[in-house]
C-alpha cells in the first residue's frame, strides 16, 4: 500500500495500522534512529498527534527503548500524545505581543470558536495554546497554525481564520495572504549591502587556500553573532585540529531569543551567504556533513530552503568534488526543531540533532573536540556564517575597518516594540543605545531589553552606552518600551518564558525559574513583602552560579536588574505592601492535594 | 584502587589533594577522603552534574566538583559558609519542589536527601512548595516507585542502563514536568524487567525507588545516616545507602 501521502496516513491511522504508519516514517529518514525526532516531527504534521501506540511501534522499530520516544515527545512543546485538533494554532506571547494586545485577539479567537486555551475543543477540530516568540515580532501578533505562520493578527483575519477552519477549508487552500511575512529591512550596512554573488566567496578561500583563508578569517577578528561572541577563526582552528574520522558543521538556526528575527531575515533574503559560509567552513575545517538545524517556527522557510540547497548541488557548489576540486565533498542536511528554545543552546542543540531530547550536555568536551556523534563539531550562528562568507567577498576586508577594538564589523538587530519602524537594522558595533533608538523613530523611550530576556534592561541614564562586547554585548534582539509600559508585566512576561522553557536538568534552573515566576506575578498583583525581594535576591545568586548552563545562569538577570530599576514599585511601602502567605491560595492547593492514584495498582 | 600517586595536586579549601589524569575534582577529594556534597553523583557511574550541589568555586569559576576536570594548580573553596549556605537553598529547593514526608517514610535514615539536609543545617524548605501532582507506581510487588520522592538524579538510569544492562528508566518531560518514566508497555514496573536486587534500586538516594519486601528491617534509629552524618562516613561509601537487612 502505498501511503507516500497525508491521506493514506490518515487512514492507515484511522485503522490503527501502527506498523504501517511507523514504517512510513522511518522510511523517510533512512531508518536512523538519530532521525527519530525529524521521524515524529514528520508524524505530529500528518496525523495532528503521536499516539502512544504509535510511540512504542516507532521504538519498537528503532530498537530503541519506548521511553526515547516517550521521552522526546513529551519534551518538545510542539509534539503530542494526544488527539489536539486538526488545527493547531498556537499564539506567539512574547511581550510585543502582549503591547499589540495579542491578549483580547486571543480572547476574541477562542470565543468565536468556543474553545477554551489549552484544550481541545470536543469534536476535536481545533486546539489554541500559546507558545514562546515565534520570531514574528516585527509584526505581531502572530501565531502558528498547523506550523505556518501568520503575522499581523488583527480582527479581521481572526474572523477569517475562523471562517477557514468552521469550513473545514484545508490549510492547503487557505488565502497565501494569510501567510505572508514581510522582511522589514530598515537599514543596510555592511552584510546586507552584499552583492557578492553565490560561489565568488568560496572560489576566493579555494584560491588563496585553506591556511591563509585561516588567516584572513583571523585577521578579520570575526566574532560569533549567536551571543557568546567567541571568536570565530580560533574555534574553527581547534575543530580542524582535533584529529577524527569526520567533522561537521552545524548552522544553528533555532533563533529562539525572544524579539529576535534576524536570522529569519537572512535565510529568506541571503541564504547564498549562509550556505557559503558553511561551505567554506567545511573546506577549512576538513568536516563532509553539514547540518540547519532550523527552529520549528521557521517552517514557512523550509521550502525555499530546499530548493536553493538544491540549485546549490546543481551547481556543484555542495556535493561530491565541490567546483572541481577533488576530495572536497560536502552536503548540508536540514533538520527541524520541534519548539524548545534551549535547542539554541548549542550541545542541547547537537543532542537535538541526534534525535534526543536536548538537554545541555557537560562541558568539557566542548563540541570543537566532541560534537555531533562524538565529531569535531563547528556550531555557528546564522549570521556568523554569512558575515564569514561575506569577509571573502567583495570588499570583505573592509569589515574590520567598522566596529571597535574588540568587536569589529556590524551587527544586525531585531527592533520591535515601541517603535514606528520595527524590523532589521544593521550597524557597526559601538553604535550607542540612544544613536539606535532615534534611528527606529521611537519616542518617548522609557527603556530597551536588549539581547532578550537574558539580557540587559537598561533606562533612559544608560541611552549613552554602547552596543559592542566590551559593554552592552547582544545577540540581536533590541525591544524598546515607553513611558506608558509596565515594567513588571514585561519582567512578568520574561519569567513566564524562562518558566516555561527551562529544560529540567538540573534544580536550580527547574526549581528557581518557576518560583521566580511565581513570586513575580505574587508581587505584580499583589506588591512585594520584604521576604519575598529577599528570596529574589537569593534565588539570583543560586542560580547565576549553580546553575548548569546559560539559560539558567541569566534567567534571573531580568529580576535582579528590574529589582535595581524599578525598586520603588517594588520595595514594600506604605501603599504596596501585602504579606507574601496567603491563605486562600495555601489552601487552594491543600484542598488540591494528591489523592493516591487508584489505577497504580 | 591500582595508584601510583602522581604528584599532580590541587588544593580544596588549603589543602594539597593530589590526583591522577582524567579525574574530576570530586572524584580527587573522595579519594582523599574530604566530602562534597553531593546528590546526583555515585563512583563508577559517569558524571552527571545535575544536582548541582556539589559546586565549588574553582580558581574563580562556579563549577561543579563532578564534572569539571583536576587540573594542576586549581584552587578549590569548598568547605565555605558562604558555599554552604547555597548548596542549603539547592536542598531547600528539592525540598520545596517535590512531595517528602519524612515522618512517613520508609527510607528515613537511610535516605541521602535527608542526611545531606542535616549535614547542611536545613530547618525548612523556605521556598514556597510546589506540591506537585505526579504518579505512584506501586505494580510491581518488590518495587516500589514514589514519584513525589524523585528529585531526577539519573542514578537509577544510569545504573539500570550501565551495571543491569536493563534501561528500564528514563527522564521524560521538560522544566517543571521532568518526571521518571519506566519502560515497559504499559508504563508500570509490574510489566518492566527491574528486579528487586538491581543495582537501579539501591543507587536511588531517596525514598523514590525502593525494595519492598524489607521493610523497616533495620529499625529507626539504628540505620546509616542515624548517628553518623554523612559528611562524617566514608565519602567512597556515602552513595552506598541500600536498606541493610
Ligand atoms: C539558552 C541558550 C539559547 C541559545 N540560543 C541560541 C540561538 O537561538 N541561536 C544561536 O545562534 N545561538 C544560541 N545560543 C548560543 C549557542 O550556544 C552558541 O554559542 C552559538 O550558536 C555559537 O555560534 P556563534 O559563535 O556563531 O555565536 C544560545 C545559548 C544559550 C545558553
Ligand atoms: S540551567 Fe536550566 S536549561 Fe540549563 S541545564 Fe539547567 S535546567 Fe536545563
Ligand atoms: S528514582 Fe531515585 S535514583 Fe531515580 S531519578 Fe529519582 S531520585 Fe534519582
Amino acid at each position: 500500500m502505498d501511503t507516500n501521502s497525508d491521506s493514506n496516513l490518515l487512514k492507515a491511522l484511522e485503522a490503527e495500522s501502527w506498523s504501517l504508519i511507523s514504517d512510513n516514517a522511518l522510511n523517510r529518514f533512512q531508518r536512523s534512529p538519530h532521525h527519530a525526532l525529524q521521524m515524529l516531527i514528520y508524524l505530529q504534521a500528518a496525523l495532528g498527534y503521536i499516539p502512544p501506540a504509535l510511540q512504542r511501534q516507532i521504538a519498537r522499530d528503532l530498537q530503541l527503548p519506548i521511553t526515547h520516544i516517550q521521552g522526546l515527545v513529551a519534551f518538545y512543546f510542539f509534539l503530542s500524545a494526544e488527539k489536539l485538533g486538526t488545527y493547531r494554532i498556537y499564539i506567539s506571547n512574547n511581550i510585543t505581543d502582549k503591547m499589540l494586545d495579542a491578549a483580547t485577539l486571543t480572547e476574541c479567537l477562542c470565543q468565536q470558536l468556543n474553545v477554551s486555551l489549552g484544550c481541545p475543543r470536543e469534536d476535536e477540530k481545533v486546539y489554541i495554546e500559546q507558545t514562546s516568540c515565534i520570531g514574528l515580532s516585527d509584526q505581531g501578533p502572530s501565531c502558528l497554525i498547523n506550523g505556518l505562520s501568520i503575522p499581523s493578527l488583527n480582527e479581521e483575519r481572526i474572523r477569517q481564520i475562523v471562517s477557514l477552519i468552521e469550513s473545514d477549508t484545508e490549510l492547503s487552500l487557505w488565502p497565501k495572504s494569510l501567510f505572508e511575512t514581510s522582511d522589514s529591512i530598515q537599514r543596510k550596512g555592511w552584510l546586507l549591502d552584499n552583492t557578492t554573488s553565490p560561489g565568488e566567496s568560496l572560489r576566493q578561500a579555494l584560491k588563496i587556500g585553506d591556511e591563509k583563508s585561516l588567516a584572513l578569517l583571523e585577521k578579520s577578528a570575526l566574532r560569533g553573532r549567536g551571543g557568546a561572541g567567541f571568536p570565530t577563526a580560533k574555534k574553527w582552528r581547534f575543530c580542524k585540529g582535533t584529529p577524527a574520522e569526520k567533522h561537521v558543521v552545524v548552522c544553528n538556526a533555532d533563533e529562539g531569543e525572544p524579539g529576535t528575527f534576524k536570522d529569519r531575515v537572512l535565510l529568506r533574503q541571503h541564504c547564498d551567504l549562509i550556505l557559503e559560509g558553511m561551505t567554506i567552513c567545511a573546506r577549512l575545517i576538513g568536516a563532509e556533513l553539514g547540518f540547519i538545524y532550523l527552529r520549528a517556527e521557521y517552517l514557512n522557510l523550509l521550502p525555499d530552503l530546499e530548493k536553493t540547497l538544491q540549485k546549490w548541488r546543481d551547481n556543484n557548489l555542495l556535493g561530491q568534488a565541490i567546483l572541481g576540486n577533488e576530495g572536497f565533498n560536502f552536503d548540508i542536511e536540514i533538520h527541524l526543531g520541534a519548539g524548545a528554545y534551549i535547542c539554541g543552546e548549542e550541545s542541547a542543540l547537537i543532542e537535538s540533532l541526534e534525535g534526543k531530547r536536548g538537554i545541555p550536555r557537560n562541558r568539557p568536551p566542548f563540541p570543537v573536540s566532541e560534537g555531533y556523534l562524538s565529531y569535531p563539531t563547528v556550531v555557528n550562528n546564522v549570521e556568523t556564517f554569512a558575515m564569514a562568507a561575506r569577509i571573502f567577498g567583495k570588499e570583505g576586508d573592509s569589515f574590520s575597518q567598522l566596529g571597535t577594538e574588540q568587536s569589529k564589523g556590524t551587527k544586525l538587530l531585531s527592533i520591535s516594540g515601541d517603535t514606528p519602524k520595527p524590523g532589521i537594522y544593521e550597524f557597526p558595533w559601538g553604535v550607542t543605545i540612544q544613536e539606535i533608538i532615534l534611528a527606529s523613530g521611537a519616542k518617548n523611550t522609557y527603556f530597551v531589553q536588549v539581547g532578550g530576556p537574558a539580557g540587559e534592561l537598561l533606562d533612559q541614564s544608560q541611552f549613552k552606552r554602547t552596543l559592542c562586547y566590551e559593554d552592552v554585548a547582544t545577540g540581536g534582539s533590541f525591544m524598546i518600551f515607553n513611558a506608558e509600559r509596565n515594567p513588571l508585566e514585561i519582567i512578568l512576561n520574561f519569567t513566564q518564558f524562562f518558566a516555561h522553557e527551562s529544560c529540567g536538568f538540573c534544580t536550580p534552573c527547574r526549581v528557581g525559574t518557576q518560583l521566580n515566576h511565581q513570586l513575580f506575578e505574587k508581587i505584580s498583583t499583589q506588591g512585594a513583602a520584604p521576604s519575598d525581594i529577599e528570596k529574589l535576591e537569593e534565588l539570583n545568586l543560586l542560580m547565576d552560579r549553580f546553575s548548569h548552563c546559560g539559560l539558567g545562569k541569566t534567567a534571573s538577570h531580568i529580576v535582579k536588574q528590574g529589582l535595581a530599576q524599578f525598586h520603588k514599585k517594588l520595595k514594600p511601602g506604605d501603599d504596596n505592601w501585602s504579606p507574601d502567605f496567603d491563605l486562600d491560595k495555601s489552601l487552594s492547593t491543600a484542598r488540591k492535594l494528591r489523592i493516591i492514584d487508584t489505577g497504580a495498582n | 584502587m591500582p595508584q601510583k600517586i602522581s604528584p599532580r595536586k590541587i588544593k580544596i579549601d588549603q589543602q594539597d589533594i593530589p590526583f591522577s589524569e582524567g579525574q574530576s575534582i570530586m572524584e580527587a577529594a573522595e579519594q582523599a577522603g574530604v566530602y562534597i556534597p553531593h546528590l546526583c553523583h555515585k563512583a563508577g557511574y559517569k558524571a552527571h552534574g545535575s544536582c548541582r550541589l556539589c559546586t565549588v568555586k574553582a580558581s574563580g569559576r562556579w563549577v561543579s566538583a563532578c564534572t569539571e576536570p583536576a587540573e594542576v594548580g586549581l584552587q578549590v573553596e569548598n568547605n565555605s559558609s558562604e558555599l554552604q549556605s547555597q548548596r542549603r537553598a539547592i536542598v531547600q529547593l528539592l525540598f520545596a519542589e517535590g512531595n517528602h514526608h519524612c515522618p512517613f517514610c520508609e527510607k528515613s535514615g537511610n535516605c541521602q536527601l535527608q542526611a545531606v539536609a542535616y549535614s547542611l543545617d536545613m530547618h525548612d524548605a523556605h521556598f514556597a512548595h510546589q506540591f506537585p501532582h505526579r504518579t505512584l507506581d506501586a505494580s510491581h510487588p518488590e518495587v516500589l516507585l514514589d514519584r513525589d520522592r524523585c528529585i531526577q538524579c539519573e542514578l537509577c538510569v544510569r545504573a539500570s542502563k550501565e551495571h543491569d544492562k536493563k534501561n528500564v528508566f528514563a527522564l521524560s518531560g521538560r522544566g517543571p514536568h521532568t518526571q521518571l518514566i519506566v519502560n515497559s508497555e504499559s508504563g508500570k514496573l509490574k510489566d518492566s524487567e527491574i528486579e528487586k536486587d538491581d543495582e537501579a534500586i539501591k543507587v536511588c538516594p531517596t525514598g523514590a525507588l525502593m525494595n519492598r519486601s524489607k521493610p523497616f528491617s533495620v529499625p529507626i534509629g539504628q540505620r546509616q545516616f542515624d548517628n553518623i552524618p554523612i559528611d562524617q562516613q566514608s565519602t567512597g561509601k556515602s552513595g552506598n545507602n541500600e536498606a541493610q537487612p
